[in-house]
């Protein structure tokens, strides 16, 4: 009886009687997304993205000529993703090597995702240079990467199919919740969706944990939904800063109009 | 008839990728869209442009898109048989061959096989130079020369990248300020600043005098050219920086502006300086 008491105290639950969860956070509800398309160095496009506390920056070169040649493809643009986790981001602090396995793997799962979104037969030759910088985790950490990315290349002017826009999804018995912290991923089977919203084709379905059969397609579903949301967010971000980038004193499109009216009377 | 209706919130129409332009019965396709059960859908962010039944969409920031004809800066990244490899900004290294460069000794000669052994004397690594844009290989690759007497190695200056949306194309794309600097504005956003060099030292006799065009020695600059070459650097900095777009009579005026100010070569870079600097250029032009 004792026993139970403590461990009741212990593990904080997941969803209360309320619906509720730990962050107080109803089951559906996303945690705050913050958008930053500020430029970054020498970098052709940068996006730093958080999902409540999670928090990750990405930088993307290219297309540019590759720097190892064995790694050109002859017929379309090879992509390269290089992911560092920063030692602070996590509760106990831990270097991680660039060679690590789990960050090679989470590395190439970043590539697959965007290898069919990303136009890379328009760039035969060429190479696309994507580092991912993890800041702060504190769980999702494969969806802001993904969303991440995707600002950054949208920003870097290279060719998407769409947005790709990935959510976290669990399951706490048998209620779905949305975008995970890392106090429910350790309790909660999740699994990570990345969609391209206008098609809704999902491009990255991911887990680690088991989960029932049952209960997948659930999340799935949510996880979908919850992807157009993100979408809406990252897409006004995008926009945004086209705008000011666009009408910051910029290239007056009245001009450029004249332009072009000039281009078509040589025709 | 559907470019008609979304169009123009307060100007041009932008996009994000994905986004549904038009019907593709109706239009087609251009740069920075694709096609998908007839649909005209941009790939990348930026703003739609239309030339009769042709819609393309133009990224606000890229890397540059070479035309042939174009006048870039590049800088030599590896001499390999018979070609250069330049660094142009592009999304592959250009290529110049050795056959499109003038030799010394008369500019209409043969190469000879000399001449290839001796490659490294006219262009070494991590030269500069300007050249035009001759031809593009099969994979998209461009090919440059610098047949001319204008192209060649660059020195006496400073080397500034911007985004290459910011350099139109205009009547010539080397400037010469009243302060003594010479400007290049390439079109894939790299833009040389030097010392000014006077024109008949430039073309001289017959051409061409290999000693000078191949020379990777800097010419003694005077204190006042030196800070005239930076304070011309930082106000393109400082434009680029506000996306406002290069051209000879910006730079001009932009130049007229903060010398008539007395604002310092480190100060054009301060905040508050540069965000007067770019009011004073948008307020005159309106």
């Amino acid at each position: 009886m004792v026993r139970q008491m403590v461990v009741e105290s212990v593990y904080c639950k997941i969803l209360n009687d309320g619906g509720f969860r730990s962050d107080g956070r109803r089951q559906y509800e996303l945690r705050d997304i913050n958008i930053d398309l500020g430029q970054q160095g020498s970098a052709d496009g940068s996006a730093s993205v958080s999902h409540g506390l999670t928090q990750v920056l990405v930088s993307v070169f290219g297309p540019r000529e590759a720097k190892m040649r064995s790694q050109t493809i002859h017929d379309r643009a090879n992509i390269n993703v290089e992911v560092a986790v920063a030692p602070f981001s996590t509760g106990e602090r831990r270097r991680r090597g660039r060679g690590d396995k789990r960050i090679l793997e989470f590395a190439s799962t970043i590539k697959s995702t965007f290898e069919p979104v990303i136009q890379t037969a328009l760039y035969p030759r060429s190479q696309i240079d994507i580092f991912v910088q993890i800041l702060q985790q504190d769980g999702g950490v494969l969806q802001a990467c993904i969303n991440a990315t995707t600002l950054a290349l949208a920003s870097a002017g290279i060719p998407l199919l769409d947005f790709v826009c990935a959510v976290t999804g669990g399951v706490h018995s048998t209620s779905p919740l949305l975008d995970l912290t890392t106090l429910e991923e350790n309790d909660v089977p999740h699994v990570t969706v990345a969609v391209m919203p206008r098609t809704g084709k999902v491009t990255l379905v991911t887990m680690e944990t088991r989960l029932h059969v049952d209960r997948f397609e659930d999340i799935f579903r949510v996880g979908c939904e919850a992807g157009k949301v993100i979408h809406k967010e990252m897409r006004a971000a995008v926009k945004e800063r086209t705008r000011s980038v666009g009408s910051g004193g910029g290239p007056d499109v009245g001009d450029r109009d004249v332009v072009m009216e000039e281009r078509m009377e040589d025709y | 008839m559907d470019l008609a209706e979304v169009e123009y919130d307060g100007g041009a129409r932008l996009t994000c990728p994905g986004d549904y332009i038009t019907s593709s019965q109706a239009f087609m396709r251009g740069h920075g869209t694709y096609v998908e059960n007839d649909q005209v859908i941009a790939s990348v962010a930026g703003t739609v442009e239309r030339v009769n039944k042709l819609v393309t969409v133009r990224a606000i920031r890229t890397r540059y898109s070479p035309e042939v004809g174009d006048l870039v800066v590049g800088r030599i990244t590896e001499v390999q048989p018979k070609r250069w490899k330049v660094d142009a900004n592009s999304r592959q290294d250009a290529v110049l061959m050795l056959s499109s460069v003038n030799l010394p000794g008369g500019v209409q000669r043969r190469k000879l096989e000399s001449d290839e052994l001796q490659m490294r004397t006219f262009f070494e690594e991590g030269d500069l130079l300007v050249a035009e844009v001759q031809a593009f290989f099969s994979d998209g690759a461009m090919s440059l020369h610098t047949r001319s007497l204008k192209y060649g190695k660059l020195r006496n200056g400073q080397l500034i990248a911007v985004p290459p949306i910011l350099v139109r194309r205009l009547k010539s794309h080397f400037i010469t300020l009243p302060c003594g600097v010479d400007l290049i504005l390439g079109l894939n956003g790299y833009i040389w600043v030097s010392k000014h060099v006077k024109d008949n030292d430039q073309e001289g006799e017959e051409g061409f005098d290999a000693e000078a065009v191949y020379s990777s020695q800097n010419d003694d600059i005077d204190e006042a050219t030196r800070s005239a070459i930076s304070s011309v650097t930082n106000i393109i900095r400082v434009l680029a920086a506000h996306f406002v777009p290069l051209t000879d009579a910006i730079l001009l005026e932009a130049y007229a502006w903060v010398m008539d100010q007395e604002i310092g070569t480190k100060d054009i870079l301060q905040e508050e300086t540069s965000d007067f600097l770019v009011a004073a250029l948008t307020s005159s032009r309106e």
